[in-house]
């Protein structure tokens, strides 16, 4: 059986907190490059110019991208023929957290308790999520969320004869009310389907795909341009201050459902969509 | 857009009302930062009666938590956070002479009419940005609630700090002008 050691995680997490909160990712280098070209705002096109200059100085001078490093939300697909030995999983995890954020000098924006508010001092614990899969692999992606969008997402549970028509009307809604305290141009992670929690965390999960991406089923991806289409007509614009581009992608995720249910969740990320992710 | 225009701080209530929503600025002087827990701070303290630990007449408060300076370096990444958290708290330190606040995102009925009545201005730092705007920071010192490590308030030197004068004295409000400018209907 193929080992692991907790060791190797705590090095791998702590790599991947550095890159994602210093870099940018491609996708959305490319998209807000795409965005400057066609925003009819001037104030929002100085703003999008802004934000690739933000990105080139993050990586080179080392300096996060946005002051809100987040709380980290990690993502890990544990191949069922593989052993983690030498401790304990999630402790590694957040060590890993620990020594990225401590080691780059980003925030600590974690509190202890949601009611006594006092900072744990090294940006843990995160939030995680382990899926069991099938191989001797060891998958593990970083994203640090950070609150100005998270804080805007929102769950509906839908009855099935809102059908899409509910969905759409939901996903504006709640763009609409984010506006600019969500960092627009958005990313619109919608999740639809599952329970309750389950769309929850589709909804973060479709924020994973590379943005500029189509869905692979044709109707989601008709869905997806619709609903594009409907929240750049918004006028919210980059940083809010009018526009074309409130948001640069709308991605959905599905997964069956009830027969009574249509659950639905939105979750934002700020233009400073960041993951990163390393198979070991 | 309208011309951009040098701000030299301290503001005075005079510069405020020159300040119209819609005008991109450059900041240079001293402001101060404060988010969530430092605003709760000073309104507690005021409630009973004490003074603040730093005062509040024609100051400019920075709604940010910055990230740690790494060596050498005088801050880490520096953007603004969401100002409508702070709504709650505002017409009470506008009260105690604050004359400007930045930050980014709307503000609530409540401060604008507040902001009127005291004479303050709201502006909009480039949100996300935060590598950018440290980089127009020359000196930061953590000046009050130490306890609260990002969230304390420093009293920061800026010198061409850009921002966009979101709102103003005569509640002119950019957020909700250009908004519908750029909508189309969607029904």
């Amino acid at each position: 059986m193929r080992e692991i050691s907790v060791e190797l995680i705590t090095d791998t997490v702590a790599e991947l907190c550095r890159e994602a909160n210093l870099c940018l990712g491609d996708d959305m280098l490319t998209s807000i490059k795409e965005a400057v070209s066609k925003e009819e705002s001037p104030l929002g096109r100085s703003f999008l110019e802004c934000l690739y200059e933000n990105a080139v100085l993050a990586r080179r001078k080392e300096l996060a991208l946005c002051q809100d490093t987040g709380m980290v939300v990690v993502f890990v697909e544990l191949g069922q023929d593989l052993r983690i030995t030498g401790g304990d999983f999630n402790a590694a995890i957040s060590e890993g957290v620990r020594r990225g954020y401590r080691e780059n000098y980003f925030r600590r924006s974690v509190v202890k308790d949601p009611f006594l508010r006092e900072n744990t001092g090294d940006n843990t614990p995160p939030v995680i999520y382990v899926r069991v899969v099938p191989g001797d692999r060891l998958q593990l992606t970083i994203m640090p969320k950070g609150f100005g969008s998270e804080n805007k997402g929102r769950v509906a549970m839908l009855t099935p004869a809102q059908g899409k028509e509910g969905v759409k009307k939901f996903v504006l809604e709640t763009v609409s009310q984010a506006a600019a305290s969500s960092c627009p141009p958005v990313i619109v992670g919608v999740g639809v389907g599952g329970t309750m929690e389950y769309a929850a965390l589709l909804a973060k999960k479709a924020l994973l795909r590379p943005v500029g991406t189509k869905h692979q089923r044709p109707d989601l991806r008709e869905l997806e341009e619709e609903l594009l289409a409907a929240v750049n007509d918004l006028g919210i614009g980059p940083q809010g201050l009018g526009g074309r581009w409130t948001a640069l992608a709308v991605q959905v995720e599905v997964y069956p459902t009830h027969i009574a249910g249509l659950p639905c969740a939105v979750n934002l990320s700020c233009h400073c969509l960041r993951h990163k992710t390393k198979i070991i | 857009m309208e011309t951009e225009q040098r701000v030299n701080l301290p503001l005075t209530p005079q510069k405020v009302r020159e300040l119209k929503a819609g005008t991109p600025v450059r900041l240079f002087g001293e402001i101060l930062t404060a988010r969530d827990a430092a605003h709760q701070k000073m309104i507690q303290a005021l409630s009973r009666g004490e003074q603040l630990p730093v005062t509040l007449k024609n100051a400019l408060i920075y709604y940010t938590g910055p990230c740690p300076a790494r060596e050498g370096e005088v801050i880490g990444a520096a953007g603004p956070t969401t100002s409508s958290r702070m709504d709650t708290y505002t017409p009470r330190l506008l009260a105690e002479g604050l004359l400007g606040m930045m930050g980014k995102g709307d503000r609530s009925d409540t401060v604008i009419e507040a902001m009127k009545k005291y004479g303050a201005v709201y502006l909009a730092a480039p949100g996300g940005a935060g590598a950018l705007l440290a980089g127009k920071i020359t000196r930061a010192k953590a000046v009050a609630y130490h306890e609260l490590g990002p969230e304390a308030i420093f009293r920061l030197e800026v010198a061409d700090f850009p921002a966009m004068v979101a709102i103003d004295v005569f509640g002119n409000n950019l957020y909700r002008v250009e908004r519908e400018k750029y909508a189309r209907s969607n029904e």
